[in-house]
């Protein structure tokens, strides 16, 4: 049993070079606690690189790759323990059925065997794969595959997932459904380390985001530091309300709230909210919010403020 | 949903030694190989082949005892021509892509990022070719035997002894093809440089380049699995034979037999040295 109170995922100078080319340059990034964090980046940046350097696919040309502070290169078996992983597209061996592979993932992982049944099950059932489940993997459709691989991941319930673009190839319910899975799992206390270029995706799940470019970090912080430092128009939240919104109270009391530069409506049930500042910012507005009774179901960051700051950081860099 | 709604942060599950990891990914192995054609073709192929020879020895009795004068002869005549084949087919047929495979078919993303070390992996894997090719193995056994009873053979005690050489030899083939998958990473160049070496390599070099200059073939595999013939033979032949040719004999040949110590040294040596290097070299390969 691996007790993590603070699981952690950490990259100390981390670098790879294939050849003379270098792919992660000296990369130094430390994220723990439980919450998920976007990784982004343009094609080529060293994402999935880097992943691999924590899941022992590749080895680091220097420095070290640290889960809950153990190397995953030198005590693997100790690091990977309470990770779960899915970095690109894995095969299974076509010729076993997602019971067979997925229990050959439990018996490593050592899943009791008396909970192996239940827990494949489950995790077949969270991606939707139950009718296929004793069907041979070899004539699967890659986001068919997909999915069985995500199932693979979150069977052995780890503290810390590793995931490489795993919404990429899954058709729009896949997708939503997977996030609502990630979600899920950051609510448990899970750290969430994943790629995307998905901003909208990222800034619905996650929580911070680390950004890289030629292998260099260039930014990790939360996502409303981010747009607030990066994007032109300062942060701005989308809020869902249960009942439509009276218009008085948006123009006089939604739009003075302090640091609020403007406040409007989407549509009936829901309000766009424009403001200066980071995280404290935003979690004051929200405590303003919900004190006016007014139904507020939803509360996130919009996407848009996050392009414009992942335009701004990536273009600057060029 | 799984649920992980535990008010304590337990995560994860106690990881299995590394030995029960190693049956783990044997057991697998195993079943991958069984539910793929794999398993069936070469049990097929196994199976024709000693019928090929069973028909021989039903229509040509004399072809089978005849040619040598070894009590032992119908063994020596089936056995010493036919095992080397089919141990060598089963190390293609099981080992050839083992390793490679993991990284061409891409089935190493999905098992190696686990909590588990590579050399359990590669040892897992191994065993579980061992345990399919022996299967062969011993499905030929049961025919040459079948036969050898039916024909008033018995059961020679040196053919026990070459069963047991053949089974070593078979393990060593098959450290040799799992380091060949091991170094390259496609499939089809791993499977075709064992084929190669072993059918055409070297026996080129063993019965033929080395007896013109008169060298010893001790570092060459197939040399020392000379033996598994060479015990059924009587006298054992004489480790170095040398011919003169030759107008006033011109040139002379060597023809080397392996001694028993002698094979056994050169089987095991092989086993061990691409066992160690082949892991080395699975531990040291990236997926990229
Ligand atoms: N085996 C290799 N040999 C040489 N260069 C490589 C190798 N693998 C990756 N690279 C290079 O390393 C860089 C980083 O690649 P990586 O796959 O990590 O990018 P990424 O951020 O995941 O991109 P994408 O968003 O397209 O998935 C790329 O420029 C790529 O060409
Ligand atoms: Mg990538």
């Amino acid at each position: 049993m691996v007790v993590v109170s603070n699981p952690s995922v950490e990259a100390v100078n981390l670098s790879k070079k294939f050849g003379v080319f270098v792919a992660v340059s000296n990369l130094n990034l430390k994220i723990e606690g439980s919450k998920c964090v976007g990784f982004l980046g343009p094609n080529g940046a060293g994402k999935t690189t880097t992943l691999k350097m924590f899941t022992d696919l590749i080895r680091p040309s220097s420095g070290q790759a640290l889960i809950n502070g153990i190397n995953v290169h030198t005590e693997k078996k100790k690091a990977l323990a309470s990770v779960g992983t899915l970095i690109e597209t894995p095969e299974i061996y076509p010729s076993l059925t997602p019971r067979e592979g997925l229990t050959m993932i439990a018996e490593i992982r050592g899943v009791p065997a008396s909970e192996r049944k239940k827990r494949i099950e489950e995790a077949v059932a969270d991606v939707r794969m139950q009718e296929w489940m004793d069907k041979r993997v070899g004539k699967f459709s890659k986001g068919m595959k997909q999915r069985i691989c995500i199932a693979s991941a979150l069977l052995s319930n780890p503290s810390i997932l590793l995931l490489d673009e795993p919404t990429t190839g899954l058709d729009p319910r896949g997708m939503s459904e997977v996030r609502d899975i990630v979600k899920s799992l950051k609510s448990k206390k899970r750290l969430i380390f994943m790629s995307s270029h998905l901003l909208s995706e990222v800034s619905d799940v996650c929580d911070e985001v680390a950004m890289i470019d030629h292998g260099k970090l260039i930014v990790y912080d939360t996502i409303p530091n981010v747009t607030a430092k990066f994007s032109g128009g300062g942060n701005a939240v989308e809020v869902g309300l249960q009942h439509a919104i009276d218009e008085a109270l948006l123009a006089n009391t939604i739009a003075r709230f302090p640091d609020v530069m403007g406040a409007e409506k989407k549509d009936a049930k829901t309000l766009i909210i424009k403001f200066s500042g980071g995280l404290d910012v935003q979690e004051r507005l929200l405590d303003d919010l919900v004190r006016l009774n007014i139904g507020v179901v939803s509360f996130k960051p919009t996407s848009s403020e996050l392009e414009d700051a992942y335009l701004k950081l990536i273009k600057d860099t060029l | 949903m799984i649920d992980m709604t535990e008010t304590q942060p337990i995560f994860g599950n106690t990881v299995p030694s590394s030995m029960a990891q190693v049956g783990i990914i044997t057991k697998y192995t195993f079943l991958d190989y069984f539910r793929s054609r794999r398993f069936f073709v070469l049990l097929i192929i196994t199976v024709l082949i000693g019928a090929l020879l069973t028909a021989l020895v039903y229509f040509r009795p004399e072809a089978f005892t005849s040619s040598s004068l070894s009590p032992y002869a119908f063994y020596s005549t089936w056995w010493g021509n036919s095992i080397n084949f089919v141990i060598i087919l089963s190390g293609i047929f099981f080992g050839g892509d083992a390793i490679s495979g993991e990284f061409q078919n891409k089935t190493g993303y999905f098992g190696i990022p686990n909590p588990i070390r590579r050399s359990s992996i590669y040892v897992g894997k191994w065993v579980g070719a061992f345990i399919a090719a022996s299967l062969m193995f011993l499905v030929f056994t049961g025919i040459t035997v079948g036969n050898g009873l039916a024909h008033g053979s018995g059961i020679p005690f040196q053919f026990v002894e070459s069963f047991i050489f053949a089974w070593f030899y078979l393990a060593a083939v098959l450290g040799v093809t799992f380091f060949f998958s091991s170094l390259f990473k496609s499939s089809s160049i791993s499977i075709l440089v064992t084929v190669i070496l072993f059918l055409f390599v070297f026996n080129l070099l063993g019965s033929l380049v080395l007896p013109l200059i008169q060298v010893e073939p001790w570092f060459i595999i197939t040399y020392g699995a000379g033996i598994i013939g060479n015990v059924l033979q009587v006298p054992y032949p004489q480790h170095e034979t040398v011919l003169n040719a030759g107008p006033r004999g011109g040139f002379s040949l060597s023809t080397f037999n392996s001694t028993v110590p002698e094979g056994l040294v050169i089987i095991a040596i092989y086993f061990i040295v691409t066992a160690v290097l082949g892991l080395l070299f699975f531990e040291r390969k990236e997926f990229t």
